[in-house]
């Protein structure tokens, strides 16, 4: 490690922010998926970080089980939102805020 | 070895490219009007991640990110983005909430630096797991094989038993809609429905058009009709 941690956490905070704030500002069901991935690999890069700083491997196993978690929930997700856009096509999130068809 | 912090040149240049590449990619998947383009960003920002794990020593999982989300995410997410044809724009004018995006924004940039505050000097104490410790970078991989087989075996069990999950809810939720055992024509005919709607509203525009085409025949016609009168009657 021959960069300061402060600087990966500092971008791990940034791209979370940058995550959190499309999440909310959009209305796009598939854009604010694609934030909670970011958000996602914001996290991965502070785990990463702090495993090299503490010279510890399960940092990185937990970012390989956040990698697993985050392929199941895409899967889940997108057939969720397949569904939704069979049933009324065109739907913001907006339209969708009850769970009954 | 961790002792080091003087930041060597090319170390720096790496970081500053590959986090300029994710803020880039992170403010395109936010920004960009295309749902495809903010699939395009994702990827970019992933990249980026992954320059950055190699950096930290990571290098199986620098391969993993590049196989697992570039690889398979965002393709299912262009997937269903062409499949479906959602890349309209979203209206913006029918907004439940107008004071929502400022507030977001707001709270994000607080939330952002309150973070930045807490990097600045407070750090986790240090207790180690009982994992092991990262070694030379050409053992990586077989480092985190041992983690997981040994230490997270039950954890690496019921990750096995969530993928499995997330496939047979996968293929429930995409599958069409059918009648059910004990209902006879009618209901099954109303299930049907939304695919008859969904055709419909394919074929509409063949109709629409038929009827502008025929709209704008008629209009021709007249326009034709006092042009060709005048024409008579000028001379």
């Amino acid at each position: 490690m021959s960069i300061a941690a402060s600087w990966y956490l500092t971008l791990a905070a940034v791209l979370f922010t940058i995550g959190a704030i499309g999440l909310l500002i959009r209305r796009n069901v598939l854009v604010m998926f694609m934030c909670v991935e970011l958000m996602l690999n914001a996290a991965n890069l502070t785990f990463v970080t702090f495993a090299r700083r503490l010279n510890d491997i399960a940092g990185q196993t937990a970012v390989f089980f956040v990698l697993v978690v985050a392929a199941a929930e895409v899967v889940v997700g997108l057939g969720i939102i397949v569904s939704i856009y069979r049933r009324r096509p065109g739907a913001t999130a907006d339209d969708v805020h009850a769970m009954k068809g | 070895m961790t002792q080091v912090l003087a930041a060597t040149i090319p170390d720096a240049v790496t970081f500053v490219i590959a986090a300029a590449i994710c803020v880039l990619g992170a403010l395109g998947v936010v920004l960009a009007r295309n749902p495809v383009h903010s699939a395009l960003m994702l990827v970019m920002t992933l990249f980026g991640v992954a320059v950055l794990f190699v950096e930290e020593d990571a290098q199986f999982l620098a391969a993993v990110q590049v196989i697992v989300y570039a690889g398979a995410i965002v393709v299912l997410f262009l997937f269903v983005i062409m499949l479906l044809g959602v890349d309209q724009k979203e209206a913006i004018e029918r907004d439940p909430l107008p004071a929502q995006r400022p507030v977001a924004i707001v709270v994000g940039i607080l939330g952002l630096v309150e973070v930045l505050l807490l990097a600045r000097g407070r750090w986790p104490t240090g207790a180690r797991s009982v994992s092991g410790t990262i070694g030379s970078p050409a053992a990586n991989v077989g480092l985190i094989g041992r983690s997981i087989f040994t230490t997270y075996l039950l954890a690496f069990e019921v990750t096995s038993a969530l993928l499995v999950v997330a496939v047979v809810g996968a293929v429930v939720l995409a599958r069409r809609p059918r009648p059910a055992l004990g209902e006879s024509a009618p209901p099954s005919g109303a299930v049907v429905m939304p695919d008859d709607a969904g055709a419909a509203d394919g074929t509409e525009p063949d109709p629409a058009e038929a009827g502008t085409g025929e709209t704008v025949r008629a209009g021709r016609e007249q326009q034709s009709g006092p042009r060709a009168d005048s024409e008579v009657t000028a001379p």
